[in-house]
């Protein structure tokens, strides 16, 4: 019912549309934000400024909530028949929407020779979660990594050197014992590290398993390895944190509130996303350092964030100009312009060469972290029926980490749920 | 044409009953049927349509662990917060029924859960349960306590989602206590006092048994929220730790809507539907024929 009445108003606004203005194409563009605030004001006045660069397109971005809210609201949009014309999603959806027969890939309207150095201008690890089977599905836009915040103050008192992030693990739970205080009746007042594990664990799971030098999938998205012994090992460095040495808070910790333990110092480490970056920025009251996550048997972190996906059922000519939007957002200009504004990793080598990015660097050096990081980096776990396959890897390290079943049965357990939920798309 | 008076009474009736029967039909029957209809399929995806399958859905669901799970995460649930929800409802209003000071604004109070949406409450809690500083944790330090991970333990997780559902609806059902507690007239308890029924007595005998209508309201209430309201479990823990406090309606989102296999979620739907009708047609069968109404 909903979805034909809201047909016959598409239907009405662009009919009309088109007999007023029909030289300008217009796009709508889904793009994630959970609320109001300084982000829809940024994407609105780069709307705003590809209109004024650009006459003919008009580009009407709505606002759809968070990542989980957007993908329902996109495909419920692409069911009712009515997609949006481009949206950014996150880069761990490709196969999702690939399976829902939603998106087109990039390739397609691919022509000249600038079009394809575009497409081959962005950081290597983000392309990653961004092509299968030799097809570009998704655009990097606003991507990230894992990286280790560490409060200096806190390390001074502790007689560390508060310069120096750990380097690698063994490292890493030094550093995290001697930053464990105690009140006189031993109850922890300040742990030494945080690895939140609370909604999508597997994400911080990964930069464990990639330091242990151990994939997680396979390139086409049809296998997953959550029972290899390397990754039962990275479990249970996790666990042991927690539940053996002490230096973490055992069972769930949650995402959402961890920057604000580290702002309230009851930890002095933690992992979480560069998204974080600007926020630690302001609300640190102390000296804090931002590092690359330690090594194991290598450096890693898996990347994160939204990709820019192209929709079927659009016209050539909604197509075209949704090509000319994205390249003028992933621009140099406008990639540093974006990094420096929300924190997010530009998305290109070059946005890095700009001369304000420079500057930004220059004045906050934390911010290029993240960019070292990506030499290191692999791509987000992400399969067919991904978030299926997902779950059942954060449901085997939550039983884990809450000690209701030991790593390997709990990896045991989810790689046969994986393996069930695969099955047909191994076909 | 002229119609007989009794058709006409007909017509007239059903006249009536159109506005409301259009809308039943079109937001309850019509989605009940297609439900039930695509749970006996599969699940189109892309270019692959739906197909028959039978009863597919509903032996993958018997073969599904989170589903049971989920299921007796809900009754246990549903066990934990009806009871005790109703029995403070009803505390609360035999309280703030009697002479008070300040009786008004303690009636307010009591209501003032039911007013907030589910979500702010549920960000609410989320802090009262913060490990480290989080109000539980201030409040019990001074006693030895240690901080204590609230929402990250399976043991505690589901305990503490049912407070947050008994300290957000006992205000609202107490309304309906209280309301019902003004209709019986206290010449009933003065009756009984110079027989030498004393205040326990004249509830247990007299009070209590004049408001089972209004409990058996309640309940059918309590029990439909037990299974709707599921908005504290996305803000609060997201059926986490490892499935601990994931419950049916949950899942079911779960499964619908991030997962996209729409037609076993409509099974799973089919099943929560048959649960809340058994759950109805029990209580106003059994229940009713003990219930005295005046």
């Amino acid at each position: 019912m909903r979805a034909v009445a809201l047909a016959i108003a598409v239907a009405l606004i662009t009919g009309a549309a088109a007999s007023s203005h029909a030289q300008t194409t217009e796009i709508s563009f889904y793009y994630p934000v959970a609320v109001g605030g300084p982000v829809t004001k940024i994407i609105d006045g780069l709307a705003a400024d590809f209109e004024k660069e650009t006459p003919g397109i008009k580009v009407k971005p709505i606002y759809s909530g968070t990542y989980q809210e957007s993908i329902v609201k996109a495909l419920t949009a692409v069911k009712s028949g009515e997609p949006p014309q481009t949206s950014v999603l996150l880069s761990t959806d490709m196969f999702t929407l690939i399976d829902e027969d939603a998106i087109l890939p990039w390739d397609d309207l691919i022509k000249t020779a600038e079009d394809r150095a575009w497409l081959k201008s962005f950081f290597p690890a983000f392309m990653l979660n961004s092509q299968t089977g030799g097809k570009t599905w998704g655009i990097p836009f606003q991507r990230s990594t894992i990286v280790l915040y560490w409060n200096k103050d806190a390390c001074k008192e502790a007689g560390l050197d508060p310069e120096r992030p750990p380097a690698n693990w063994t490292e890493m739970l030094e550093f995290a014992k001697k930053l464990t205080k105690r009140d006189a009746s031993g109850n922890v007042t300040q742990w030494g590290l945080q690895i939140p594990s609370s909604g999508f664990p597997y994400w911080l799971f990964q930069g464990l398993t990639t330091q242990n030098d151990v994939l997680l999938m396979n390139e086409a998205g049809t296998q997953t390895y959550y029972d290899k012994p390397a990754v039962i090992e990275a479990v249970q460095y996790w666990v042991d944190l927690g539940q053996k040495h002490k230096v973490m808070q055992a069972g769930i910790i949650e995402w959402g509130t961890t920057p604000k333990d580290f702002f309230e110092k009851k930890m002095a480490m933690m992992w979480t996303t560069t998204g974080n970056l600007t926020n630690v920025r302001t609300n640190a009251k102390f000296p804090f350092g931002v590092a690359m996550l330690p090594a194991q048997k290598r450096r890693g972190s898996p990347t994160g964030g939204g990709n820019f996906y192209l929709f079927k059922k659009s016209t050539p000519a909604q197509q075209q100009a949704v090509l000319r939007f994205v390249k003028w957002i992933t621009s140099p200009k406008r990639a540093a312009e974006w990094g420096i504004d929300t924190g997010y990793v530009a998305v290109r080598p070059d946005a890095w060469e700009t001369p304000e990015m420079k500057k930004y660097v220059a004045g906050f050096p934390a911010a290029a972290v993240a960019r070292d990081q990506l030499q290191f980096a692999v791509a987000e776990l992400s399969t067919h029926e991904n978030q299926r396959v997902t779950k059942a890897l954060n449901d085997g390290l939550q039983a884990a980490l809450t000690g209701a079943k030991s790593s390997a049965q709990a990896m045991k357990d989810a790689q046969a749920e994986a393996d069930r939920i695969l099955r047909s798309s191994r076909r | 044409m002229r119609l007989a008076p009794g058709t006409r009474i007909q017509v007239y009736g059903w006249l009536l009953l159109l506005p409301a029967l259009a809308l039943l039909v079109t937001f309850t029957h019509y989605p009940t049927v297609t439900t039930l209809y695509h749970s006996f399929q599969s699940t189109p995806k892309g270019a692959r349509p739906a197909v028959w399958i039978g009863l597919d859905n509903y032996h993958a669901m018997a073969a599904d662990p989170v589903f049971w799970q989920s299921l007796r995460n809900n009754a246990l649930y549903a066990l934990g917060t009806i009871p005790l929800s109703i029995a403070l409802a009803m505390l609360m209003a035999v309280l703030v029924n009697g002479k008070l000071a300040g009786r008004g604004l303690v009636r307010l109070a009591y209501f003032t859960p039911t007013i907030l949406p589910m979500i702010a409450v549920a960000n609410i809690w989320l802090f009262f349960y913060t490990p480290g500083y989080g109000l539980l944790d201030t409040v019990l330090r001074p006693f030895g306590a240690g901080s204590h991970n609230w929402l990250g333990n399976r043991e505690t997780v589901l305990p503490c989602l049912m407070a947050v559902a008994v300290w957000k609806h006992a205000g609202f059902f107490m309304i309906f206590y209280l309301a019902a507690l003004q209709g019986i007239a206290p010449a009933l308890g003065e009756a009984a006092a110079p027989e030498g029924a004393g205040r326990w007595y004249v509830f247990r005998r007299v009070t209590f048994p004049l408001l089972m209508p209004t409990t058996l309201f309640v309940l059918v209430n309590a029990i439909i929220n037990s299974f709707r309201l599921v908005d504290h479990v996305v803000v609060m823990t997201r059926g986490g730790p490892d499935n601990a406090s994931s419950l049916l309606l949950y899942y079911l989102y779960d499964v619908g809507f991030r997962f996209w296999d729409t037609s076993y979620a409509a099974a799973l739907t089919m099943v929560v539907l048959g649960i809340l009708a058994t759950a109805a047609i029990v209580q106003f069968a059994v229940l009713e024929r003990r219930i005295h109404y005046r």
